[in-house]
Order: C-alpha cells, then sequence, then structure tokens
C-alpha cells in the first residue's frame, strides 16, 4: 500500500509518524511524509531552517525502525496539498495525526486535518 | 491566538454553596470542590476529598457514552482517574449533589495564558431539568470569587443546547474559524 503522511511539527502529527514507521515497517507499506510548517509550533520558527528541522526529526524518528521514507516539502497550506498529491499520485491512504489536546483535554482538530477530512477522495486513517 | 473577549463585564454571579429543587422536585445542592485527587489525600486531611473524588469517579463512569464532547470524559475508569486528577489541580470546580450522589461536575481549567478553559457535565438522567444553569451560576460565582477573570470553551457546532446555555450566560462567538466553535466570557 501507498501511504502518504502528513506532519506539521504538532505532537499529534509526530506520534502519528511513530506509529505509521512502525506499522509500515511491518508491512511493508511504501511511506511518503509531506512536511509543512506549523506556524503555531512557535519553537520550529518559519522558513528554510525550521523545514530543515522537521525534515531531520522525520529522517530520525523513521530511522529508530530502520524504514527509508520519502519526504516531500509541501507549502504551508498543508490540508490542502496533501489531498491533491494523494489524488494526482495515487496514493492508497492519507494518514494525518488525531488532533491536539486542549488544557481541559477536549480534542481539538487543525483546519489541516478538517480540510483533509472533508475533501480527500482518498481514504483517510486518523491516528489517536 | 487570536481569541476575542466580549467588550462587557459578565454578571455578578451567585457563589456557592447553595441550594435548589431541580425541576424534577430533587432537592439539589451545588457546592464547590473541598478535595484533589486520593494523592493529596494526607495533605488535605483525607477522607472528604477522597469520598469526594470516588463520588466524581463514579459519575463519569456512569455517564452516558454519547454526551461525551471531544473525546472527554474518557470512556475507561482508569483513563477518568488520570483525567480527573490533571483538571481538578486547577482548583475551580463545583459539583451538583442529589443526597449522597454527585450528578454534575463544572470546572474551569487554567490554561496557561491567564485565562480558563470551562466544561460542565450533568449525568444523562438530571439533564432537562435546569441543573446545569445552577452548575454554570456556581461555577461562574466560584471563577469570580478565585479572581478568575477570563474564561473560554469550545462547543461542538451542532450542539444547539449547549450554545444556548452558554449564551444565556453572556458568552459570545470568539473563533468561528476552527472544527468546534469557541466562545468566550470576561468574568471580572
Amino acid at each position: 500500500m501507498e501511504v502518504l503522511l502528513g506532519v506539521d511539527g504538532t505532537d499529534s502529527s509526530l506520534r502519528a509518524l511513530e506509529e505509521v514507521t512502525e506499522r509500515a515497517a511491518r508491512t511493508g507499506d511504501a511511506l511518503t511524509v509531506g512536511i509543512a510548517n506549523d506556524p503555531d509550533a512557535g519553537a520550529l520558527g518559519t522558513g528554510t531552517d525550521a523545514d530543515d528541522d522537521l525534515e531531520t526529526q522525520v529522517r530520525e524518528i523513521a530511522d529508530q525502525v530502520g524504514m527509508e521514507v520519502e519526504v516531500r516539502r509541501l507549502g504551508s497550506d498543508l490540508g490542502s496539498e496533501l489531498v491533491e498529491v494523494a489524488q494526482t499520485d495515487d496514493f492508497d491512504r492519507l494518514v494525518v495525526g488525531g488532533g491536539e489536546r486542549s488544557p481541559m483535554g477536549k480534542i481539538e482538530l487543525s483546519s489541516d486535518t478538517q480540510f483533509v477530512l472533508l475533501n480527500a477522495g482518498t481514504s483517510v486513517t486518523l491516528v489517536r | 491566538m487570536s481569541r476575542v473577549y466580549p467588550e462587557e463585564l459578565a454578571r455578578e454571579f451567585e457563589r456557592p454553596p447553595f441550594e435548589f429543587d431541580d425541576e424534577a422536585g430533587r432537592e439539589i445542592a451545588i457546592r464547590p470542590s473541598e478535595g484533589e485527587a486520593p494523592n493529596d489525600e494526607e495533605e488535605n486531611g483525607g477522607e472528604k476529598g477522597n469520598k469526594e473524588f470516588e463520588a466524581l469517579v463514579e459519575m463519569y463512569v456512569a455517564f452516558d457514552p454519547a454526551d461525551r464532547a471531544q473525546g472527554i470524559p474518557p470512556a475507561r475508569e482508569s483513563q477518568v482517574r488520570e483525567w480527573l486528577g490533571t483538571i481538578l489541580e486547577g482548583g475551580c470546580d463545583v459539583l451538583a449533589w442529589y443526597g449522597g450522589e454527585c450528578v454534575g461536575h463544572a470546572t474551569l481549567v487554567p490554561d496557561g495564558e491567564d485565562a480558563y478553559e470551562l466544561a460542565i457535565f450533568v449525568l444523562d438522567e438530571y439533564q432537562r431539568a435546569g441543573i446545569g444553569s445552577q452548575l454554570m451560576e456556581g461555577l461562574l460565582g466560584h471563577g469570580q470569587a478565585q479572581s478568575a477573570e477570563r474564561v473560554w470553551l469550545t462547543v461542538e457546532r451542532w450542539n444547539d443546547v449547549a450554545m444556548a446555555l452558554y449564551r444565556k450566560f453572556g458568552f459570545e462567538t470568539s473563533d468561528t474559524e476552527s472544527f468546534e466553535l469557541e466562545m468566550a466570557l470576561r468574568l471580572q
């Protein structure tokens, strides 16, 4: 299966990456990771440096289970780009993080995730 | 964060404890929480806080899954205990009691940015009897007594009943862009 995972640098997206790489290492799925900056993830900042940081982080997590992943840099509008890439490149599955938690513990879905859920023509997995 | 609070201050709310008869004729007491999670038992002089905590756990274990909102309360008892341990640390909790049974809980949890996130829960068989309104009144009164200034919450867009309740207490929509609707109130 060809899997496309969106990672915006938030904790939930990195947890999704860990889970998906572990699974892919077992099943032999081919994994492509689409990355973008999360403007809210302040510590990562913006611009190329932050992209490099995120790409390095993605490769490190994949390395832990010996997975080779293709990293694609998508623009800042990650939701719509994931939907687009999944369709044009015939991915079988789109995967995104399951949302961040508010101080109360409520799950909050980002606007990118909302866009993916509503607009994807591909099946979507939300990782909890 | 682009949260917008109402310009106007909310009115003064009644401070708990107080009692009232709900629309089903049950005598309900609204009281501030007195204890924390069981691991604080010794410091708090024990018993009272512990009993209260167990009553709260019991309420959430009996909670109708259909009344969950955005993943809370959690489904399993162990997760309920962990979740309560975290939110009760915030220290602004008001409970609704019917005799020795905890039937409602409203809480303000500090968001680390000088504001509080609000949530309210009423056990299924005690809903539609006016308990939610009294719990909100008591929680906001307790919040004013504890000098909380700004309060916000999120609500699922289809949840008209909850939204009407929040509006009644002066909450206004503060962010329409996210998946859930966000509302905010200026307490003082």
